[in-house]
């Protein structure tokens, strides 16, 4: 709309308006300009040689000599004001849009070559880590065993029935004795009897190791297997050390909002004995959840306090000493952990599997 | 072991949800595995047939009104046993049925059959999914109420148990009530053993003799004569099918469902095929044979225990009966055995011949000889009752060492909490230990606790507590963090050796894998590994052929997972494992030595494609060497490369890793992998560099000594000056001896090869090498004239002891 007060009558328009006009222009068209083209573009068409700013300048002469000073001064008060406005605007549009050696940042980095534990290892040092921070030690022990440390020790006499929850591979070799009597070890327990013998109490040790038992292979069951052994022997030890004990081992390798189950289980080496589940992580017991399949339990590990005989065998009183032991499956630990459906893809050691963890 | 809950409702009263039922059984030790509902028979209810009339179109098809409780349908049916007033399976349309025919299942349809509208069907059992009958249609009891859905008029739920193996109460339905009213408060009652002895004097006529009573501590028998062989009565044939059973005849039947009713396993035999009547419990003399009632002929050794007549033997003691003194459809005399024999013996025998029974999954977990006396009284009642007949007063009962009684347990009071960190009021001991049939007398600080004859697993006060524990709950007691004094710590510098290791070769972009332990010698020989002069060790009894010995090198399960990987895998094929081999210290020695090694190959591009370079080069053996020479750099320990020819390398390009500071001690091996190798694992990339490294070698190093404690060096403060060389040497000269030369010299600190070349203007036989010589001394900048004079020096020792010579262009 023009302004009145410095309208003329009609017809030509005021030299003002004529300033007016190209501002408001140039301002409209500079606030849309959004890359260095357009920038140098608005330039070329206001600011530059002959630009309209310009073109205002070169004008004054036509004008009557009157009007021709304060024309003038306008004028360059506007080419200023744009240059000043060309300034703030192409920082703008540069902050925005990058400078003239701008690289393409989205192109991927030089990334130093990285490889990954197999997920069994890094399972292990998460278990062992969670029982270290209690003071558990690492220690480590033979996978090819005696049946005295596999079995007897653990009170599993020949000709027991308990037998049947380890089928067994036995090598073609006699002990010492002469007795065809050295096996794959089918659990890591044979390492509490071997440490009792090794240690003297206070025992707070946990054992990873390879596993073997004689079974077929399906998703959820392998011959080859790791087991961790967890065990403590003291004066004083009893089922709420192992209930603590296990609990906190849940929370750190499960998450600190985890419930635990405990219940009641038969393992010949520990009595009373237990079975520990964690709650599902995954679900609300959603009876279609990969993890539980609606059970919300997840069973975790075996667990009791340490036999009597068992002691008694490595050498302890049973009335002085008492302690708590805990085994579980590494794999299944990862297979819950990771979602991992078929414990063969283990070893089966397809990068394709094993660069996801 | 599957439980039916209306089996188990004989004997105690289930007061509880069975959801809940379940919980409690778990969390006590009896794992419910699943609550299970045989027959839902959807849309299928009680009918009765009002009336029954002939088809307008067909002789042999009928129409029958059927009432099905809400109304009357009319419904075509061509089954020839139905009758009016008959209580029937009636089907409504849309109800899923089994094809009497193809046997799959199917949705019932309205349809016409010939011109008659059929609003349903009248079933077969076949056609219920029940059976295989079908003949005709199932006819249910007069009393069976119409219009009652059918699953709940025949179904049942059985609790499918996971038992341990120190339970053998529970391996039996009235063991499991015994625990359902021990954890609900309920009571269990026991099946009545109370029949009429209207016979002889069963002394007159049998007679049972132990010889071995080590494997037969009693043995109970009682004599049934005039009974009359047949089938089941349906109870109890519908009992054992829920189980899983199959049933075979009354009497079999009976000792069969005695056995899964009490725990006690029991033999009938035909008494008339007893030789003199007599029974004689030995061990079985060399040459002996038994045909048992599976159709094997076994063939009996000294250590297995016979059940015999005068003359021969009848069975296998407390695992399978023999065929000639079976129980047939003619059998007229029963004489009914209830025996306890050795566990352990039963068990040998039963895996040496590859034999399983219901019988021997009892026997072998130790039952108690009281038992045998219920079953036996259990089991006539039964017979009696179902095949008629007289049973001879009396009882045999041979139980040579009756002092074998259930011994007391004492159980300490201060023992429970010293054990479960709790305590319990003793009222509460003393209630939860009677529940579970336990006689306790308490005083002096000390529960003296009798069990039960059907617990023969409470034999020490820790059973005790735990059964306190289980029945209060476990959840009742305490959850406490580990206290006491933590164990001194022992050092583990081997195994920290290994998992260091194993860090710092996934940092340098190398994957571990991890494979079997088992494999075969031809196996470990695709690769060709050194003779180590042992043999493996084998397995007795390996699943597969291909996982017979143990392995006592890891070389060809990396080729073997490079060779899986190469095909599927674009980018660099770094891996490596860290794992035992095991090696065999001979027969009679004791264990084998199990060595930590660690394998690792290098093969396939250097890197991933990258947009900033053009396809990446193949790596080669200087890749393998070179994160050797940096893994073994973060201990501190500087490797040397010896020139070595190994089969499994290509010949020229394999080295033994020595450590020139540990005496050259070998650490390891380090080369580009025979083509002939690659080409038996089918391995087509190439090269494939492998070095093998011993974990305890290098744990040994004396860098390892000082790991985390090495010496700290001053660095030079004045500025060094680098100097380039372009050398003219043999091409035999190894270049690190140039280098080593090199540093000999006191102003130079560091010597670097930069190029290698051979080709034009080098003369044959001879190759360019290019050092950068870095020169600093410490006590002052070095001058022109100082970098000169070293220079000079250095060089006049290349040509005295290498022949090389400054190269002019």
């Amino acid at each position: 709309m023009a302004d009145s007060v410095n309208g003329s009558n009609g017809g030509e328009p005021s030299p003002d308006d004529r300033i007016n006009a190209v501002k408001d222009a140039a301002l409209a068209a500079l606030a849309v300009a959004d890359s260095a083209d357009a920038l140098q573009e608005w330039r070329n068409q206001y600011i530059g040689r002959s630009g309209e700013v310009t073109l205002l300048l070169r004008s004054v002469g036509s004008l009557p000599a009157e009007q021709r000073a304060g024309f003038g001064q306008a004028a360059n008060r506007l080419k200023n004001e744009l240059e000043g406005s060309f300034d703030t605007r192409q920082a703008e549009v540069t902050a925005a849009s990058g400078p003239a050696g701008a690289i393409d940042v989205s192109l991927p980095g030089r990334k130093p070559s990285g490889g990954r534990l197999h997920p069994i290892t890094q399972t292990v040092r998460e278990i062992t880590a969670a029982f270290g921070a209690m003071g558990f030690q690492t220690v480590e022990g033979p996978e090819v065993e005696l049946d005295r440390y596999n079995f007897n020790a653990m009170n599993i006499p020949d000709d027991h029935p308990a037998r049947d929850m380890f089928d067994t591979f036995w090598l073609d070799r006699v002990d010492e004795e002469g007795a065809r009597s050295i096996l794959l070890r089918t659990h890591t327990s044979p390492m509490q009897a071997r440490v009792m013998e090794a240690q003297d109490p206070p025992i707070r040790v946990v054992v990873p190791g390879r596993c073997y038992r004689y079974e077929a292979t399906d998703a959820s069951h392998e011959w080859h297997f790791n087991q961790v052994e967890v065990m403590a022997v003291d004066e004083g030890i009893t089922f709420a050390d192992l209930k603590g004990t296990l609990f906190e081992f849940a929370r750190r390798v499960f998450g600190p909002e985890r419930k635990v189950r405990f219940r009641c289980d038969f393992f010949p080496f520990v009595e009373p004995g237990v079975d520990m589940a964690v709650d599902c992580f995954n679900c609300e017991g959603d009876p279609a959840c990969r993890i539980c399949r609606g059970s919300r339990w997840l069973e975790i590990l075996g667990a009791g306090m340490v036999h009597p005989d068992v002691l008694r065998r490595a050498g302890y009183d049973p009335e002085r000493y008492s302690g708590f032991a805990a085994g579980m499956g590494v794999e299944r630990v990862a297979m819950l952990k990771h979602g991992i459906d078929d414990i063969r893809h283990f070893y089966a050691n397809d990068m394709r599997f094993l660069s996801q963890f | 072991m599957k439980v039916p809950i209306s089996w188990l409702e004989e004997y105690v009263p289930i007061t509880v949800p069975l959801e809940d039922l379940a919980h409690r059984l778990t969390m006590a030790g009896t794992e419910v595995d699943s609550i299970e509902s045989t027959g839902s028979y959807e849309g299928v209810v009680v009918g009765l047939a009002k009336e029954v009339g002939p088809h307008p179109d067909a002789d042999r098809l009928r129409l029958v009104q059927v009432d099905n409780g809400t109304k009357t349908l009319e419904v075509v049916c061509g089954a020839p046993n139905v009758a009016t007033g008959q209580k029937i399976a009636f089907a409504s349309i849309g109800a899923v049925l089994t094809d009497a025919h193809t046997g799959e299942e199917r949705k019932l349809r309205k349809s016409k059959i010939r011109g008659v509208t059929s609003n349903g069907m009248v079933c077969s059992e076949r056609e219920l999914g029940m059976s295989d009958e079908h003949e005709g249609i199932l006819v249910l009891p007069e009393d069976a109420p119409v219009g009652t859905p059918l699953g709940d008029y025949l179904g049942e739920t059985i609790l499918d148990l996971e038992l341990t193996p120190n339970r053998p109460d529970c391996l039996a339905v009235m063991g499991v009530a015994r625990e359902v009213a021990a954890l609900t408060g309920e009571t269990a009652t026991p099946p009545s053993l109370d029949y009429p002895e209207d016979g002889p004097d069963i002394s007159t006529l049998a007679k049972v003799e132990i010889e071995d009573p080590d494997l037969c501590r009693r043995y109970t028998a009682t004599l049934i004569q005039g009974v009359t062989i047949g089938p089941s009565p349906d109870w109890l044939a519908d009992r054992l099918r829920a189980i899983g059973e199959r049933p075979i005849n009354n009497v079999v039947d009976v000792t069969n469902y005695v056995m899964f009713e009490l725990g006690q396993p029991l033999h009938s035999f035909d008494f008339d095929e007893l030789s003199e009547g007599r029974v004689v419990v030995r061990r079985a003399r060399l040459g002996e044979t038994l045909l048992t009632l599976d159709g094997e002929t076994r063939e009996l050794t000294t250590d297995n225990l016979m059940i015999a007549d005068a003359g021969r033997p009848i069975g296998l003691g407390g695992i399978i009966g023999g065929t000639e003194s079976g129980i047939t459809d003619g059998t007229k005399s029963v004489l009914l055995e209830a025996a306890n024999f050795d566990g352990s013996n039963n068990r040998r025998t039963a895996s040496g011949f590859g034999v399983r029974t219901e019988a021997t999954l009892r026997f072998e977990k130790g039952l108690r000889p009281e038992l045998a006396e219920y079953g036996v009284r259990r089991a006539t009642k039964l017979i009696l009752e179902l095949a008629g007949g007289t049973v001879a007063s009396g009882m045999i009962d041979e139980w040579p060492d009756h002092g074998g009684a259930v011994q007391p347990v004492e159980l300490p009071v201060s023992g429970i909490e010293r054990l479960l960190g709790v305590s319990y009021e003793s009222e509460l001991v003393l209630s939860t230990l009677e529940r579970l049939g336990m006689e306790v007398v308490s005083g002096n600080g000390t529960y003296t606790v009798t069990p039960p004859y059907w617990r023969p697993d409470i034999t020490i006060p820790e059973d005790l507590i735990e059964e306190l524990a289980r029945i209060i709950g476990y959840e009742m007691i305490p959850t406490l963090g580990i206290t006491g004094s933590v164990p001194a710590w022992e050092p583990s510098p081997e195994r920290d050796l290994r998992e260091r290791i194993k860090d710092i070769l996934a940092d340098y972009g190398m994957q571990e894998t991890i494979s079997y332990s088992l494999t075969t010698p031809e196996a470990e020989a695709r690769a060709r590994p050194p003779e180590h002069g042992l043999e493996q060790l084998r397995v007795m009894n390996p699943l597969s052929a291909e996982q017979a010995t143990l392995r006592t090198t890891l070389r060809h399960s990396i080729l073997a997972v490079l060779s899986r990987n190469a095909r599927t895998w674009r980018g660099p094929l770094r891996m490596f494992e860290s794992g035992r081999v095991y090696l065999d210290k001979g027969e009679g020695v004791g264990l084998p030595n199990e060595p930590e090694k660690f394998v690792g190959v290098v093969a396939g591009p250097r890197s991933d494609l990258e947009w900033m370079s053009a396809e990446p080069e193949s790596s080669d053996f200087y890749d393998a060497k070179g994160i050797i020479e940096a893994l073994l750099g973060e201990f501190g320990v500087t490797a040397g490369f010896a020139p070595a020819e190994e089969t499994t390398f290509e010949p020229g390009r394999c080295a033994r890793i020595v450590i020139p500071s540990a005496g050259r001690a070998e650490i390891g091996v380090l080369g580009e992998v025979a083509s002939e190798v690659l080409a038996t694992f089918d391995i087509e990339t190439a090269p494939v560099a492998m070095f093998e490294l011993d974990v305890e070698a290098i744990s040994k190093l004396p860098e390892l000594q000082k790991l985390g404690q090495q010496d700290y060096t001053p660095f030079g403060r004045f500025p060094d000056s680098a100097r380039d060389l372009a050398l003219l040497i043999d091409d035999t000269v190894p270049a690190a001896d140039v280098l080593a030369l090199v540093e000999r010299n006191r102003l130079a600190i560091s010597a670097t090869v930069f190029d290698v070349y051979q080709g034009d203007a080098i003369p044959a036989g001879k190759k360019s090498l290019a050092v950068r010589v870095v020169y600093q001394a410490n006590d002052r900048t070095l001058t022109t004239e100082d970098l000169t004079k070293a220079e000079n020096s250095i060089l006049r020792a290349l040509e005295h002891n290498l022949g090389a010579e400054l190269r002019t262009q």
